[in-house]
């Protein structure tokens, strides 16, 4: 598949029909791969790589480099392909402006996992026949793939590739996901367990940003969380009050537009489950307003600029749920 | 929060009113007499959708034990559809609330009109009763702005 995709992406520059490339590129070492534009040729034979761990969702970096002089080539995963239509529908990217690979999803793995069994001084992991030969500075260790995969990857809600230009390898369906099923263990909780598990949950977050910098979904050029006036700038949560406002707002933000790409929880170093809180909000726009699904088109109403005059009355949130 | 001479609870409540139907409810409430508790405090909005969501979240960062939001009936809008983006917001924040463990009964959204000073006594007095009940408002409280 890598293989497939430098050659490609090559001719492409070859014949001027781009003049760059976004993929992804390995860092220090080779699990940590980090998204980057290539150039050129040399570049692309030199760092360029796909593989188990190429996780990233590298739509984002079309807001910046679609605006740039010629057109860029950007692979795309299922997934990735619903935060582009997003970003599109958002007037973000210069959709005209981009040349869209799709190509195959994961499962990827998450490094996390892999430490979590004992496994240290890790060299490279390779994938045969679902089994992780993991080579380290010790030894040559073995895991089930099944266990190092990426939570995101785990409850994957499509392999379907919902905006291309050109495929490599084919294109999958939607899948029937169990994306809600923790969402909807904790609505069955009592208020109580559930300001509990929040409480210990929410309190871990040293305010990085990562969540809001990876996300697709928040784009703006002035995010409040920078604004000083706000007074929840960038700085840790001075206590749980602050805590629970910065992901309050944070999820509430991106309600309607978020397409599930599980970044922001794949990227957060305290690993608190994000993705509960915007599966919250995607699942009551489900049952409350109707089916929606961010990015999976470019031109439906998204949930929060749109109305019904039957909508239900806020008040449903007291008649429903547990006490 | 405050407490009175014998020490009784007594919820503060912050009240978003728009200013065409809602506040004006208030207003008739009054120069009618009706009672509803002075520990309501009432913000007036030009609409009820000028309220986002952290507007709320504040009230409770500064001491609300509960927070309304009042605005013209559905229909009613004075500029046509305000109150329905409202309902759909305000829906979804107190959905979040709540899954975050956070009582439900300090928030609310109700549609009263500027005849409807009655319906605003009522309102608010039946309200302030519920946030009574649950107390003084700690799990989304900020320590710092805590006053006694
Ligand atoms: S990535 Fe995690 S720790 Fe960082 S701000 Fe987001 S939630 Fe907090
Ligand atoms: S909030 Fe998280 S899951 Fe949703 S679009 Fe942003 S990064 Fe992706
Ligand atoms: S958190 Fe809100 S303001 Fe900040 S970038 Fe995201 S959507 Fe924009
Ligand atoms: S003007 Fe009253 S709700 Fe819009």
């Amino acid at each position: 598949m890598q293989e497939a995709m430098i050659k490609r992406a090559k001719e492409l520059l070859a014949d001027g029909s781009v003049k760059r490339v976004i993929g992804w590129k390995r860092g220090e070492f080779a699990y940590d791969i980090t998204p980057a534009v290539f150039e050129s040729a040399e570049e692309l034979d030199k760092d360029f790589v796909f593989d188990v761990f190429t996780s990233a969702n590298v739509s984002k970096y079309l807001v910046k480099e679609s605006k740039k002089e010629g057109k860029v080539l950007v692979f795309l995963k299922p997934c990735d392909t619903y935060s582009l239509n997003q970003l599109t529908k958002e007037h973000r990217v210069d959709r005209d402006n981009v040349y869209v690979i799709g190509i195959p999803g994961g499962p990827k793995l998450d490094i996390e996992k892999i430490r979590a069994k004992g496994i240290t001084g890790i060299l490279s992991v390779r994938n045969e026949n679902f089994t992780l030969k993991i080579e380290t500075l010790y030894g040559e260790e073995t895991m089930p793939f099944s266990d190092a995969i990426l939570d995101k990857c785990a409850s994957c809600k499509s392999k379907k590739h919902v905006t291309y230009d050109e495929l490599i390898g084919e294109d999958g369906d939607i899948l029937d996901s169990d994306r809600f099923d923790m969402v909807e263990k904790l609505e069955n909780m009592t208020a109580q367990e559930r300001y509990d598990f929040w409480r210990e949950q929410l309190s871990k977050c040293i305010r990085c940003n990562a969540c809001r910098n990876v996300c697709p979904a928040c784009t703006c050029e002035k995010c409040v969380f920078d604004d000083p006036a706000s007074g929840v700038e960038n700085k840790a949560a001075a206590d749980s009050f602050e805590e629970k406002m910065f992901h309050i707002i944070r999820a509430f933000h991106v309600a309607g537009r978020c397409t599930d790409c599980g970044e922001c929880s794949r990227v957060c170093p305290q690993n608190i489950p994000l993705h509960l809180l915007n599966r919250k909000f995607i699942k009551d726009i489900n049952s409350l307003y109707g089916e929606y699904q961010a990015g999976a088109d470019t031109t439906s109403r998204a949930p929060l600029t749109d109305y019904t005059a039957e909508d239900c009355e806020s008040s449903i949130v007291h008649e429903r749920g547990v006490e | 929060m405050q407490v009175n001479e014998n020490k009784e609870f007594q919820p503060l409540i912050v009240a978003f009113c728009c200013n065409w139907c809602s506040y004006a409810g208030a207003d008739l409430s009054g120069t009618n007499r009706l009672n509803y508790p002075t520990n309501v405090k009432i913000i007036r909005v030009p609409c009820s959708c000028r309220v986002n969501p952290m507007f709320i979240l504040r009230a409770f960062q500064r001491g609300a034990d509960g927070v309304i939001l009042c605005g013209c009936h559905p229909g009613d809008c004075h500029y046509t559809s305000g109150n329905y983006f409202t309902r759909r917001r305000m829906t979804l924040l107190f959905s979040m609330l709540d899954f975050l463990g956070i009582e439900r009964d300090r928030t609310r959204v109700e549609w009263v009109s500027a005849a409807e000073g009655a319906k605003f006594a009522a309102t608010m007095n039946e309200f302030t009763e519920a946030v009574k009940k649950l107390g003084p408002n700690r799990r989304l409280e900020d320590l710092r702005c805590r006053k006694q």
